[in-house]
């Protein structure tokens, strides 16, 4: 019995060496969302997508040795501060990833530069990430409040649509939203006639839908997320706002919202995203691979977290070395190049560069199968879907 | 035209109107826990929760069986009362000797166990359902645009309201019922089955919850999280009413959805926390609530 447990962990200790020395060993981190009001839009799918892009680099090949681990943040700051300590500090993980809502991106973004650690962010909304907050240890990856009010904002404007009543989330992401969107339609030559902010979360929202549908406004714009942006649409159906001539226009939607609403409810609706399964060959066979494995189409944030992870391992592979500092100049000297948001690059500020698209949802008429969902309307080109490098007051800049 | 406070007459009624329709909500989730509370003596936290089934197993009525609206109005409350019923007999029955406590515990924990496993299968995002072809549209009236099913809403939780309250304070069952609550066994000394009484009143009480979410099903989102995000109001409009009153969770049901319309239109950002400022305001001043007895 003692022989046995001996040549055991001489077997395990060779083993553990063998790996050691030969390749290089990175841990990545997936901290999202898991039973909440995020969970459908990261949660699982973020891991999935992280499993993908390790699986389709090949890393055992070149020599890197890839773990991934996940956890819960609830949403909560605190929680998320305490996974990211104890990852970093006990745990080995270089890389974390994805993290949704702004309060707990920013509180891992912090940590992330203490330890001199990885961020790569695809869920968190606040443009402050690559803006005041911005860090040497962060990359925002897929969206920011300032694309998603220049994309949707600006595209309305031109489309028409001038005069604008906002229903406002009562708490900063909404706020933040409602004030970047009104200085870009201010700036393309539309009027704001009202806003309305309502609690955080809310469940009926048929007042404030009142009060915009007897503003004037010719469009309604909802600063808001999730479940609130879900039931201020399905209620403005209901009061035939579109039938009486106004336009809505979500200003942060994802896929999984519009799946959520139906096309019969949710049909000609605005918003802007940086990636839709169906943009083209490459999206379309991700994404099928992608819902064989979870059962569901990828959303913006997923693939976002899948492209990420990839440039990082180019960038190891590249260095043959995780060191931290070394792996982010590297991958912001690296042009970016994946199949779902083509070529691009990282910004000195941490905020990587792709276009984005002005979508309307389909018609229950035009939608051909359940995912059918958006009809390309615009693309934004990379230059000029994210706030211009010198605007955004980041300290790295200068 | 006088403008009240800033704000023209029509616009004002169409508030109210609204504040009415939210009401209607209220009304009949704070009836099912107060009846809960007062013949069973039983916090009922997985209310929200089983409103939410309410609302889910509609959607699955339709999309697994194409059974329309009207059916699920009438077999959902049956299906999920039936689970109340269960439910009593299983675990809540063998709390009634215990604190409230206990009882507040176990419902809770219930409530979510059902809200995870309807977010494991559903996902957090929720299900589209939509308005019956029937009650689609609206009427304008002239201050406002009335969608039908809102009326609709209205009309049927009255309805469903009055006769729960007829039932329970004017007839006979209702007077059993009354008593049972009183004192138990000297009822069960007359040959009335108390305990089966118990357990129907439960799973009445759990089918009111079910009927409101039918009743909300192709307004709000069907997601796991509808009966968490209302049920902490609704608690709060039992409270001011007074546990267990019948009547009095009724009007204050309907009360507090007309002074939450109202905020909303005076001051927006407040309008979630309104009632609750309220119930404060009544606790200190009748600590049984508006319609409560001092025991």
């Amino acid at each position: 019995m003692k022989k046995t447990n001996l040549l055991l962990a001489t077997l395990a200790a060779t083993l553990f060496a063998s790996t050691a020395f030969a390749d290089v060993a990175v841990k990545l981190g997936v901290l999202n969302d898991r039973s909440g009001v995020y969970s459908d839009i990261t949660g699982e799918g973020s891991v999935i997508a992280a499993q993908m892009a390790v699986e389709d680099f090949k890393p055992a090949e070149k020599g890197i040795n890839v773990e991934i681990v996940s956890a819960d943040h609830q949403n909560k700051p605190d929680i998320a501060s305490n996974i990211a300590r104890q990852w970093y500090d006990q745990d080995g993980v270089d890389v974390i990833l994805d993290v949704p809502t702004s309060s707990t991106a920013l509180a891992v973004s912090d940590i992330t530069r203490e330890k001199n650690k990885i961020f790569m962010n695809s869920g968190g909304g606040t443009s402050d990430l690559t803006g005041k907050a911005c860090s040497p240890n962060t990359v925002h990856w897929t969206y920011d409040t300032w694309q998603l009010a220049n994309g949707t904002g600006s595209a309305v404007v031109k489309d028409g649509g001038k005069k604008w009543f906002f229903v406002v989330a009562d708490y900063a992401f909404g706020q933040a939203l409602e004030r970047d969107t009104s200085e870009v339609v201010k700036a393309a030559g539309g009027e704001v006639v009202g806003s309305v902010r309502h609690p955080f979360p809310g469940t009926d929202f048929s007042s404030f839908l009142l009060q915009a549908q007897s503003s004037g406004a010719e469009v309604i714009g909802f600063a808001n997320a999730g479940g609130d942006t879900i039931n201020s649409i399905k209620q403005a159906a209901e009061f035939g706002i579109v039938q009486g001539g106004q336009k809505l226009a979500g200003l942060l939607v994802f896929i999984n919202d519009i799946k959520s609403l139906g096309l019969e409810t949710a049909q000609g609706l605005y918003l802007s995203e940086t990636f839709y399964w169906d943009l083209n060959d490459q999206t379309r066979e991700w994404s099928a691979r992608f819902e064989e494995k979870a059962g569901k189409k990828p959303n913006m944030v997923q693939a976002g977290v899948y492209a990420s992870v990839l440039h990082y391992l180019k960038a190891v592979d590249e260095l043959d070395s995780k060191d931290a500092t070394q792996v982010m100049a590297k991958m912001k000297e690296m042009p970016t190049d994946d199949p779902l948001f083509g070529k691009g690059e990282i910004r000195k500020d941490g905020r990587k560069i792709h276009p984005a698209y002005l979508f309307r949802v389909k018609s229950p008429d035009q939608s051909k199968g359940e995912w059918d969902l958006y009809e390309l309307v615009s693309t934004i080109p990379a230059e000029e879907a994210f706030r211009p490098l010198d605007q955004g007051g980041c300290s790295l800049v200068q | 035209m006088i403008d009240l406070l800033g704000i023209p007459p029509q616009a004002l009624f169409g508030q109210l109107l609204l504040g009415l329709i939210n009401g209607a909500f209220y009304a009949i989730l704070s009836l099912g826990l107060a009846i809960i509370f007062g013949l069973l003596n039983i916090i009922n936290f997985a209310h929200g929760a089983q409103y939410m089934l309410g609302a889910l197993v509609s959607w699955m009525l339709l999309n697994y069986l194409g059974i329309n609206y009207w059916w699920a109005l009438l077999l959902v409350p049956i299906i999920v009362g039936f689970t109340g019923v269960v439910l009593e007999r299983v675990l809540i029955s063998r709390l009634y000797h215990l604190d409230h406590l206990y009882g507040l515990l176990l419902t809770f924990g219930l409530a979510l166990i059902i809200q995870g496993f309807a977010r494991n299968y559903y996902g957090i995002s929720g299900l589209p359902y939509t308005i019956p072809s029937q009650l689609a549209g609206g009427q304008n009236l002239g201050f406002m645009f009335l969608p039908n099913y809102r009326g609709w809403v209205v009309v049927a939780s009255l309805a469903v309201c009055i006769t729960t309250w007829f039932v329970i304070e004017k007839t006979k069952l209702g007077a059993y019922l009354r008593a049972a609550t009183e004192n138990p066994s000297l009822v069960g000394a007359f040959g009335i089955n108390v305990p089966r009484m118990i357990t129907l009143t439960y799973g009445f009480g759990v089918a009111l919850a079910a009927f409101a979410g039918v009743l909300a099903a192709p307004i709000y989102s069907v997601n796991p999280n509808m009966g968490a995000d209302l049920i902490i109001v609704v608690f709060a409009v039992v409270v001011i009413g007074g546990m267990g009153s019948i009547l009095g969770s009724i009007l204050t049901g309907f009360g507090l959805g007309l002074v939450e319309g109202l905020t909303r239109v005076f001051y927006p950002e407040g309008s979630a926390v309104v009632i609750f400022v309220i119930m404060a305001l009544v606790l200190l001043v009748k600590p049984a609530g508006l319609f409560g007895r001092t025991a």
